[in-house]
């Protein structure tokens, strides 16, 4: 019953939304920020993290550094309090923390087809994917010739595979196809993801709904921005959006027609909690517009944590431990590369 | 009332320690040797002027960085103790302090012959496990196809007389060629290999399903437990041949094989032929074992002889880190040249400390002495209890429920009282308690010896 979650919640969920309600107190704040954007070299950026939740991580690393250790072995930190809550989850909590997953396993697999294709190293590939995404037999994608074949042999397997349905061609695997895949497969993802989520009905449901329908009409206007141009069809493009959402159906009607950025933002700005963020922007200007999408997206992950008793924390809680390592990589890029004076374009504060 | 208060005799642990806000002016020369006698003597606290700058705002950063690296590389060294196996000495070798200066170029040398000896040991140690595996993938594959040559070859001559090849090849051998033979040869033909054997069954279904059933899986466990030479785990392993035919299939195999991480290794069909490469794989480990203890041996001398001085290095690191952060939090004056601090200290131990402050400068040969005077306070000082070995103990357990303000009645010297009672009450068995009490005097017996080993922290309550 919706609103007396607090009777039976704690029973299986408790311990864990405890432990998540502390990773999201270490996360860090705008005075480490400060901080961080006001160092000179790595090793001062390594010794600053060292006295945050980083440092055991961290620690060990000899003198020089690189941005990809640091991204590294943070990504590795939270790769080790995903599988510590997964560990002691139970149905249903542990198969909404593997849905979580399911899009960077999506990820990995575009990244070793595509490589393939280019003639890359297995090995190599295989140390650029997402720790969260990787599953067993992840390496014999490379044995792939067309998506028929990648279905057979191994995504059947997978957790993805329900989302082959849509996409098995027999087409050879190109450049283009490969983004269709992986924009299909993500479309199918989080339809099947909403619907869990209301299946669990409750506060769950409706703050799932909330971060998901966000999602998908970013993604939708991601889709349009960057296949304006190209020789993706309108109704191919239509395909790929998918059906939920605040722009669902008449909002996709129109971006399915847009040509440029002007008509795109004239679209959304029909749509109230979307045209706070296009109205940031200048116009003909879109390379702010990632950075306006992951500030809302960020405002509305820290409102999940306002209401207990729900699966919604976990789910913010990885998506703000991303953010804050993109937010490293960033800092970390900028500083390694003495452009200091570009470090604030692209950190999104969490607190 | 004043100065009824103060002429009443001293409570001792009743009530915590009367402080007293002290100040210190240190010229920059004896800092460093003022700071750490002071931290042996453990009765001035500091308070952080410095509160406000981040940590590399501060003046001893790089000190502070140093000394971080050198515990990174100490940490380094007792992972690698730890890995190859030696038992720390019990009775360190006790020499007298080395600079920090000094140890840190001796850690860097160090360093980098660990790691210079890891690297070598490293190669060597992978192409014994390659030959290791290759032995054993002799053996046992040698079996299957002893078993299978005879039906292979009757097939063989069958599509000898079908097919009309262009190239010449051996008349001993069939026409059977091994996977590293020459490009489309029809025919039957086999790669063998060494897999892990979590991954066999995954590895099964995948062959199956890549050349859709064509082909023959043959498994055989290989025994014992080999290390991977990629991956240096020790992992059990499980000895494969495959049978296919066709080039397409060759290659998909491989690939799959290569994506799996097993090991393929060529097995000739003549067994003769096995059993001569067997005899030369066999001594060519052998010798790789001469040499791989030689250097396993030179490491470990050079372990155990940085083993004997860990324990002193570590904690004389941590020491200077623990100094280098106290002068942190001091006010560094540039224009008078002297660190400026504040904290405070118990009314007793000011005779001590002054005198520690002597010594510290008569050390350091400075012309200035370190001036040393008290102050007032506004806030309410720290509260410090002097307890002794047995007090202490119940100290610690009151002060985890919340520390008594300054000069507040101190609960703990009820429960010197009450807690043994209380737990007596709790078990009320004449039996037990007597087993306990046995158990409790021979932990006091052994006190002495027992806290100088690593497992200190539990025998303390």
């Amino acid at each position: 019953m919706y609103g007396f979650e607090a009777m039976t919640f704690n029973i299986h969920g408790g311990y864990l939304e405890a432990i998540v309600r502390g990773h999201r107190a270490g996360l860090l704040t705008a005075a480490d920020y400060n901080n961080l954007c006001q160092c000179e070299t790595l090793d001062d950026i390594k010794m600053h993290l060292s006295a945050t939740e980083y440092g055991p991580y961290l620690q060990n690393e000899p003198s020089p550094l690189h941005t990809t250790t640091i991204v590294e072995k943070c990504t590795l930190k939270l790769v080790d309090e995903y599988k510590h809550m997964l560990c002691q989850a139970t149905e249903p909590l542990s198969t909404f923390l593997e849905y979580i997953t399911y899009g960077h396993m999506i990820d990995n697999v575009v990244l070793i087809v595509t490589g393939t294709l280019h003639e890359r190293d297995v090995q190599e590939l295989l140390e650029k994917c997402h720790p969260l995404g990787m599953f067993d037999s992840i390496a014999t994608l490379a044995v792939a010739q067309n998506m028929r074949e990648l279905y057979r042999l191994f995504l059947v397997d997978t957790p993805l595979a329900p989302y082959f349905s849509e996409c098995i061609t027999s087409e050879d695997l190109d450049d283009m196809n490969i983004e269709i895949m992986r924009n299909t497969l993500y479309k199918a993802y989080l339809e099947d993801f909403y619907k869990f989520c209301q299946k669990l009905g409750g506060a769950t449901a409706e703050i799932m709904s909330d971060l998901l329908a966000f999602e998908a009409d970013r993604r939708a206007v991601n889709i349009t921005i960057n296949s304006i141009g190209t020789e993706l069809t309108r109704d191919d493009r239509r395909k790929l959006y998918s059906n939920f959402g605040l722009l669902y159906p008449y909002g996709h009607e129109e971006l399915a027609v847009c040509e440029d950025i002007d008509q795109v933002r004239g679209a959304m700005e029909k749509y109230p909690p979307y045209q706070s963020i296009f109205s940031k922007l200048s116009y003909g200007e879109s390379q702010m517009l990632d950075k306006a999408f992951y500030e809302e997206e960020v405002k509305r992950l820290c409102l999940a944590f306002e209401q207990q008793f729900h699966y919604g924390v976990f789910f913010a809680y990885m998506r703000l431990r991303e953010q804050e390592i993109r937010n490293l990589m960033w800092i970390s890029e900028c500083v390694a590369q003495n452009q200091k004076s570009r470090v604030h374009d692209s950190v999104v504060f969490i607190f | 009332m004043e100065k009824f208060v103060d002429n009443l005799s001293p409570m001792d642990l009743m009530r915590s320690e009367k402080m007293k806000l002290v100040q210190l002016i240190i010229p920059v020369e004896s800092a460093h040797r003022a700071v750490s006698y002071l931290g042996e003597l453990g009765l001035l606290q500091f308070r952080d002027l410095n509160a406000e700058k981040s940590p590399f705002q501060r003046t001893f950063v790089n000190q502070v960085k140093r000394c971080g690296e050198m515990s990174r590389k100490l940490r380094f060294f007792k992972d690698q103790i730890i890995k190859a196996g030696i038992l720390s000495s019990i009775h360190p070798v006790v020499e007298p302090d080395v600079e920090l200066e000094e140890l840190e170029i001796q850690l860097a040398e160090h360093e980098h012959e660990l790691i210079e000896m890891n690297s070598n040991s490293e190669k060597l140690r992978q192409t014994y496990n390659e030959l290791l595996e290759f032995k054993i993938v002799l053996i046992k594959a040698g079996s299957f196809l002893v078993s299978s040559d005879n039906h292979t070859v009757a097939e063989e001559r069958e599509l000898s007389e079908n097919v009309h090849s262009n190239h010449s090849y051996d008349e001993a051998s069939s026409l059977i060629e091994q996977e590293m033979g020459t490009a489309d040869q029809p025919g039957l033909r086999f790669i063998s290999g060494i897999i892990c054997k979590s991954k066999a069954l995954r590895f099964e279904r995948m062959l199956f399903r890549a050349t859709r059933g064509n082909m023959l899986f043959n498994q055989a466990p290989a025994g014992e437990e080999i290390m991977d030479p990629l991956s240096a785990v020790k992992a059990e392993k499980t000895v494969f041949v495959v049978f296919f035919s066709g080039e397409q299939a060759r290659k998909k195999i491989l690939k799959i094989c290569e994506a799996f991480g097993a090991n393929c290794y060529p097995v000739p069909e003549d067994f003769s032929k096995q059993r001569q490469i067997t005899r030369e794989v066999s001594s060519r480990l052998s010798e790789l074992e001469v040499t791989l203890d030689a250097g396993i041996r030179h490491q470990n001398k050079a372990l155990t002889s940085i083993g004997y001085h860990l324990t002193q290095w570590m904690s004389m690191v941590r020491r200077e880190k623990a100094v280098y952060d106290t002068l942190n939090m001091l006010n560094f004056d540039v224009t008078k040249k002297c660190l400026v601090g504040e904290g405070w200290c118990p009314v007793f131990a000011k005779a001590k400390i002054q005198d520690a402050l002597q010594r510290a400068t008569v050390d350091s040969n400075s012309q200035v002495g370190i001036i040393f005077h008290v102050m007032d306070a506004v806030e309410s000082p720290p509260t410090y209890f002097r307890t002794n070995h047995f007090t202490n103990a119940y100290q610690e357990i009151v002060d985890a429920y919340g520390v008594a303000r300054y000069q507040e009645a101190n609960p703990a010297v009820y429960t010197v009282i009450t807690f043994p009672f209380l737990f007596a009450v709790m078990f009320g068995d004449w039996g037990h308690g007597i087993c306990l009490l046995l158990g409790a005097l021979v932990l006091i017996a052994r006190e002495s010896r027992l806290s100088t080993q690593a497992c200190v922290q539990t025998y303390h309550v």
